[in-house]
């Protein structure tokens, strides 16, 4: 089972490591991993994505409450979250394949950022079943290199916020 | 007045009478501003021991233990110490030096990451950055160490900083920590649920841990098992919640305890967990202890409470505030039929050993060294066969009984002794270790030498590393390996270079007089024991 935890941490040097040394020390998966600060200077926003089962999960929510430098935890599941991820990705054309790369991107609003006589850097930020949807597409051309920022989401707008 | 002048001051604001620890470049400034404090400095014979002596400390009395050392190896020296009072929860602030503020990260001489390393085994870690920081974090570190599930905490000072002149002196009156609010009062519908299924329950039972001791809670514990007529048992770390021979303990349980223990666990229809956090080694199948049966599971920590196992009823809270509360709830509930069961049960499942003639029975032993005992002395039993003799034998009366159970560290009853005997001086410690154990901290005889602190020091001796050699005789075959202790000195000589008394007991008939002949010594003594090398636990 997936889940994302948004947990709002104080914005110290160390902090990454402490939480990253967590999950690793216990043995849980860390599926991605996103941090940044938020509109408070203090204060930042790390999007973490696990998978275990419902009592790991539990435990993952557990243990980071108990650190010190963790402000709050929240966690949902990706259908109620509103979820994204940015995508850079690098590849080899030539003559034949250019339309169709440039087709595939039309439909799944992907930008090519960059190019070159050889090679085209396409950018894409979407949930992550079109990014998926994107890598799959673009697997039988040559994939030189990809660069993902891992998973962000907030939990969907509530009217009762 | 410099950083180091407010470290010093910030101690005496917590009412620290001692710090444990040894010096250093590094931390030079600090042990130069002690100088002019009326805290005491005591020297260890090498760090890790530090910690235990400031966990000794901790453990019989409401304080926080403290220990100060250098940076670099003085600092991962106390890991092991840290790491120990990490698994037990017991209350400490470690001080260590570091480098030069600029130079962090360069590699310099005695350097050591130790926010870095010992990440794993505090409750929060500390690198002052600011002098000006130094009276809130000192604030800081004292309050997460004692509250909460307590634990260790450690404040890493760079040398610069201890140097620093800070422009004023001001002890923070209260703590401000956003991310940090334990729970002490215990949930009001819990606490009902929990009086609800005991009036219902036919056979309950309390497995103690050493939670109600951290919580102060063995007094109410006491009154409550009474007033209800609920049996208790304890876990390794739970040893002394009640008096081993009160009429509703039935001992330890877990892979080493008592057949009746565990036989109680198994037959219970209620399990109250109070302070465990339902390990290993004293639930060795936590899924059978929801079987047939309601668990109910009280600990501060929330994170503890469906680790291993999930509860029925959680319940998350200091003990001594929930069971407070429990003693005003309404409880009907006749027992007398599972405690009349029990009786029979520990009657009749009594351990059978078949000791060795040759030698001196532990058993035996540790039984009339308990009666012989004051009823407030401290027996701190160290790691491995010896330890468990120690926990299955020892008759705690209204003393302490202090082990390293949840890191299992040898080596930590003499300086742990040490650190007990220093802050309860009025009363009887003795030190219970094996050859082994004894020798990974016996250079702290120095320093009890040094400062006069007159613990007893007991070594019972099989020329073995008892449990590991047990362990391969089951696992192995016999094929033992790194067991033997060949080589290990001549106790008598090494009594008389720390100007000890020594004393020996190599038969039976001899215990009692011996041991009666050890404790009116004054001083500090040191006795062995000759034991079977092939007795198992």
């Amino acid at each position: 089972m997936k889940k994302i935890y948004s947990v709002l941490v104080e914005n110290r040097s160390g902090v990454l490591c402490k939480v990253a040394g967590l999950f690793s020390r216990r043995s849980f998966n860390i599926d991605s991993l996103a941090v940044g600060e938020t509109d408070d200077k203090e204060v930042s926003c790390m999007t973490i994505v696990s998978s275990g089962n419902q009592r790991t999960l539990e435990q993952i929510e557990k243990q980071l409450n108990k650190k010190l430098d963790i402000i709050k935890v929240r966690t949902f599941h990706e259908e109620q979250s509103i979820s994204r991820e940015l995508m850079l990705i690098k590849v080899k054309y030539n003559r034949t394949n250019r339309k169709d790369i440039m087709e595939v991107c039309s439909i799944l609003k992907a930008e090519i950022v960059d190019m070159s006589k050889s090679f085209m850097m396409i950018q894409i930020c979407a949930e992550p079943e079109r990014i998926q949807l994107l890598i799959q597409m673009l697997k039988s051309i040559s994939i030189v290199e990809v660069a993902r920022t891992g998973t962000l989401a907030l939990p969907k707008c509530a009217e009762n916020e | 007045m410099n950083g180091a002048d407010a470290m010093v001051k910030c101690l005496e604001m917590e009412g620290v009478k001692a710090v444990f620890g040894y010096p250093g470049v590094a931390i030079c400034p600090f042990y130069n501003s002690i100088l002019d404090s009326e805290i005491e400095s005591v020297l260890v014979r090498t760090e890790q021991n530090a910690a235990h002596a400031a966990s000794g400390l901790a453990r019989v009395s409401d304080q926080v233990g403290v220990c100060a050392v250098t940076s670099g190896p003085g600092a991962t020296n106390l890991i092991t110490g840290i790491a120990t009072a990490f698994a037990d929860s017991i209350p400490m602030v470690c001080i260590t030096g570091q480098v030069n503020s600029e130079l962090i990260g360069s590699d310099v001489f005695q350097e050591a990451d130790i926010t870095g390393a010992v990440e794993s085994f505090v409750k929060y870690s500390y690198l002052v950055k600011d002098v000006e920081d130094i009276p809130r974090i000192f604030k800081e570190a004292f309050h997460i160490a004692n509250t909460g599930r307590k634990g260790p905490v450690l404040i890493d000072v760079p040398i610069d900083v201890q140097l620093a002149a800070i422009s004023k002196f001001k002890y923070p009156q209260e703590v401000k920590l956003r991310t940090y609010k334990p729970t002490v009062k215990g949930n009001m519908v819990q606490i009902k649920k929990v009086a609800k299924e005991l009036s219902k329950a036919k056979r309950p039972l309390i497995c103690a841990g050493g939670g109600v001791l951290l919580s102060d809670a063995k007094e109410v514990l006491y009154q409550f098992a009474h007033k209800y007529q609920v049996p208790v048992v304890s876990t390794m770390m739970g040893i002394g919640v009640m008096p081993t021979e009160d009429d509703m303990y039935f001992g330890m349980v877990g892979n080493n305890g008592h057949p009746y223990a565990n036989r109680a666990m198994n037959e219970c229809d209620l399990l109250l967990m109070v302070g465990a956090r339902v390990a290993d080694r004293a639930v060795n199948q936590p899924d059978l202890i929801i079987n047939n049966k309601v668990l109910v599971h009280i600990d501060v920590d929330p994170a503890e409470i469906g680790k291993n196992v999930g509860p029925h009823i959680p319940l998350v809270g200091d003990c001594k505030s929930i069971f407070e509360d429990l003693m005003e709830q309404e409880i009907t509930g006749d027992f007398t039929d599972w405690t009349e069961q029990l009786n029979y049960y520990e009657a009749t499942m009594q351990r059978k050993r078949n000791p060795s003639p040759e030698y001196v029975d532990p058993a035996a032993f540790i039984r009339t060294i308990s009666e012989l005992l004051p009823e407030d002395a401290v027996y701190v039993a160290d790691v491995g066969q010896n330890q468990i003799w120690s926990c299955n034998y020892h008759i705690v009366k209204k003393g302490h009984f202090l082990t390293s159970g949840g890191m299992g560290t040898m080596g930590y009853s003499i300086p742990a002794a040490m650190g007990a005997k220093y802050q309860c001086p009025e009363k009887e410690v003795v030190a219970v270790c094996g050859d082994g154990s004894f020798q990974m901290s016996m250079m702290e005889l120095a320093t009890m030498r040094q400062h006069g602190i007159r613990s007893k020091v007991i070594v019972l001796r099989n020329n073995y590393l008892g449990m590991v050699r047990q362990y391969q005789h089951f696992t192995y075959e016999d094929h033992y390996s790194v067991v033997d202790l060949t080589g290990s000195p001549d106790l008598s000589k090494i009594a008389a270079a720390y100007d000890m008394p020594y004393y020996l007991v190599e038969k039976n008939d001899r215990i009692e007089e011996k041991l009666k002949a050890f404790l009116q010594d004054e001083r500090a003594s040191l006795m062995e024991v000759v034991i079977d090398p092939m007795d198992l636990v």
